[in-house]
């Protein structure tokens, strides 16, 4: 499903370059759930960017579902975010004054989506997340947990085959983060391709396949037999 | 995105931002009004004036001593005349000049007006009898001067309203003599109300034969003369044959002037319409100012949400699709102003005329239109830099790195 090929991605700050990745080479085959895990400024949330196409890679081709990406413009790039990728983020990025209901349609709405089908998703969304009687109160009227619930729900409303969430639970205690990753393994038990970046040993290893990044390049890449991401 | 969405996602939008979209809200409407009242004054004047003139009819032409100086169409104030208009000059252009079926020739002074014991300055009109039918003014009571040839004077007098107050009370005037200088007339009519007359309140004025105000000033010159075009001259050809004939009395000196209210209306109202299109467009420019608000406010904007910009990227929304964003929000804001503004102008208007009900004052619907779309397109030209550099922004960056 997806193919990274000699990637580069260099920063250059000031009058120094930065190699954020280099030469990374990487499979993943649809329904996988990797973990990233590295020391911080090893190139995580770069390669996590640059498989989301939220970043372009100075060089190196990158396959998306067959999809030779690198020459694709803004507007196609955009598109195959929307309709193939969710993104869940350490800070949540709700939008504010947009309830937990608001926030999770605002893909479709993005989109384009018709207000009938929109809803029917949304619900079935809210249901499946538990955040039904949640559905109508802003973001500051949740708790960290629950955002992040919301922001998984706004990650999956299209249905995307891929899911990246970058320390989806850096900003949680150990049981809404034991929550919020039950459910994002529960997504990829039903298909979802998933990858977590972490920083967190003990969630790494529930991953069946762990990758270890170091100074911009993938390390270890081993797989494992693991029983608890099978709940 | 739909367009009902792109409306509620707007509105979501603005009323986050309540106190910057009140200040757009506020800017544009108060352009939008000030371009609207200035115009409304502007056509009120023009209106006003207007309405002076054609009360002088279209049939009238007007002849006063001096040469235009230039081709403008306006009279000259200071025009120093190389020979007057006399009493014998228009009997001959009575008898000559076909066009013209009735002359009212005009002698204007200042003398004190006295009866019994009352006294007090008034506007002596030495005219004729055409003159009252020719400027529209109406006799209250009485008569109005007797048709009498030019060169007769006669002792009778037709007062204005208002001197017939001031020097009877409450007495009617008819009939009595009145006491103008060294002469005595006898008052033969009272004018009804204030006449119309330019700039000039005919109430306070005193009408005698215009050999008789000759007299009472001593002199042989016209100050005026008028004209009334028989029904179905040309009047273009009987101003030429009026000038011809006098520059041919007076020894071949085109030395009058010869006007038709027409051509003043023309000239006047060019003139007005281009003051009225002057303030219009000053006032204009504080839409101008109201469009570098909208630019400003919404960089700070872009700048503010650069979070929430990246997210929607991320999310799917093309870079076209965020400029949309932020410029439904300036075209959104600039829609409310203008429809605020366009109220407030028309509401300005109405109460002027309420202030002053002799002015016409009124807003044209061009000006409605032209400050509306003057006052989104402003909106719209200034929030795209802004909404471009939303648009443009990478979503990376754009999502809070550093
Ligand atoms: N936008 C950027 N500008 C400059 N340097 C960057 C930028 N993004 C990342 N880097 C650098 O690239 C390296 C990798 O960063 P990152 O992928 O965020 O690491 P991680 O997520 O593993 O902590 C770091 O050295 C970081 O300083
Ligand atoms: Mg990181």
């Amino acid at each position: 499903m997806i193919e990274l090929r000699a990637i580069d991605r260099t920063f250059r700050v000031g009058d120094s370059e930065v190699h954020a990745l280099r030469d990374v080479n990487l499979r993943i085959a649809r329904g996988e759930y990797l973990s990233v895990m590295g020391p911080s400024g090893s190139g995580k949330s770069t390669l996590l960017n640059i498989l989301g196409l939220l970043d372009r890679p100075d060089g190196g081709e990158y396959l998306l579902g067959g999809t030779a990406t690198a020459a694709l413009g803004e507007e196609a790039r955009a598109r195959l975010r929307r309709e193939h990728i969710g993104f869940v983020f350490q800070s949540y990025h709700l939008v504010p004054r947009l309830n937990a209901r608001e926030n999770i349609e605002l893909p479709m709405l993005l989109a384009g989506v018709a207000p009938r089908a929109r809803k029917q998703a949304v619900d079935e969304v809210l249901e499946r997340l538990g955040l039904t009687d949640r559905a109508h109160h802003q973001p500051s009227q949740l708790s960290g947990g629950q955002r992040q619930r919301v922001a998984i729900g706004r990650s999956i409303v299209m249905k995307p085959e891929l899911l990246l969430a970058d320390e989806p639970t850096g900003n949680l205690d150990t049981r809404s983060g034991t929550e919020v990753v039950a459910l994002l393994e529960e997504l990829n038990r039903e298909g979802i391709t998933l990858l977590i970046v972490t920083h967190d040993v003990a969630l790494g290893r529930r991953a069946q396949r762990h990758l270890g990044m170091r100074d911009g390049a993938i390390g270890t890449d081993t797989l494992t037999e693991n029983p608890g991401a099978r709940g | 995105m739909r367009a009902a969405d792109l409306l509620g996602f707007t509105l979501l939008v603005l009323r986050r931002q309540r106190f910057r979209s009140l200040m757009l809200l506020v800017s544009v409407s108060i352009g939008v009004a000030a371009v609207l009242l200035l115009v409304a004054l502007g056509e009120g004047a023009r209106g006003y004036v207007m309405r002076e003139f054609e009360f002088i009819g279209k049939d009238i032409v007007v002849m006063f001593p001096g040469r235009k100086s230039t081709t403008g169409g306006l009279p000259p104030v200071t025009g120093v005349a190389a020979r007057e208009i006399t009493l014998p000059d228009l009997a001959v252009v009575a008898r000559t000049v076909r066009g013209v079926d009735a002359i009212a020739p005009l002698v204007i002074g200042n003398a004190e007006l006295s009866f019994g014991s009352r006294a007090r300055e008034a506007v002596v009109i030495g005219s004729n009898a055409d003159f009252f039918p020719m400027r529209h003014l109406d006799i209250a009571r009485g008569q109005a001067l007797p048709p009498l040839d030019l060169t007769v004077g006669s002792p009778v007098a037709v007062i204005g309203a208002t001197l017939e107050r001031e020097l009877f009370g409450t007495r009617s005037a008819i009939g009595a003599w009145v006491r103008l200088r060294d002469y005595r007339f006898r008052v033969v009519g009272v004018l009804q109300g204030r006449g119309d007359s330019f700039g000039m309140d005919l109430s306070e004025a005193i009408f005698v034969p215009v050999a008789s105000a000759q007299t009472l000033f001593d002199t042989q010159a016209l100050f005026r003369v008028l004209f009334r075009v028989r029904a179905g001259a040309d009047v273009e050809a009987t101003k030429r044959e009026l000038l011809a004939r006098m520059t041919a009395l007076h020894d071949g000196n085109e030395d009058v002037t010869v006007v038709s209210p027409d051509a003043m209306i023309s000239t006047f109202d060019g003139i007005l319409r281009a003051l009225t299109l002057a303030i219009g467009g000053i006032a204009a420019i504080s839409l101008v100012v109201a469009g570098i608000l909208v630019m400003n406010l919404m960089l700070m904007s872009v700048r503010q949400r650069t979070a929430e910009i990246g997210l929607l990227k991320a999310l799917g929304a093309p870079g076209a699709q965020v400029r949309t964003l932020f410029l439904a929000e300036a075209g959104l804001v600039a829609a409310a102003g203008v429809l605020l503004g366009t109220g407030a102008g028309y509401a300005g208007s109405v109460l002027l005329s309420l202030l002053y009900p002799e002015v016409p004052f009124q807003v044209p619907l061009w000006a409605t239109l032209a400050a509306a779309l003057f006052a989104l397109a402003s909106a719209l030209l200034f929030a795209w830099l802004p909404a471009n550099r939303a648009a443009a922004l990478e979503p990376v960056l754009a999502l809070g790195r550093r």
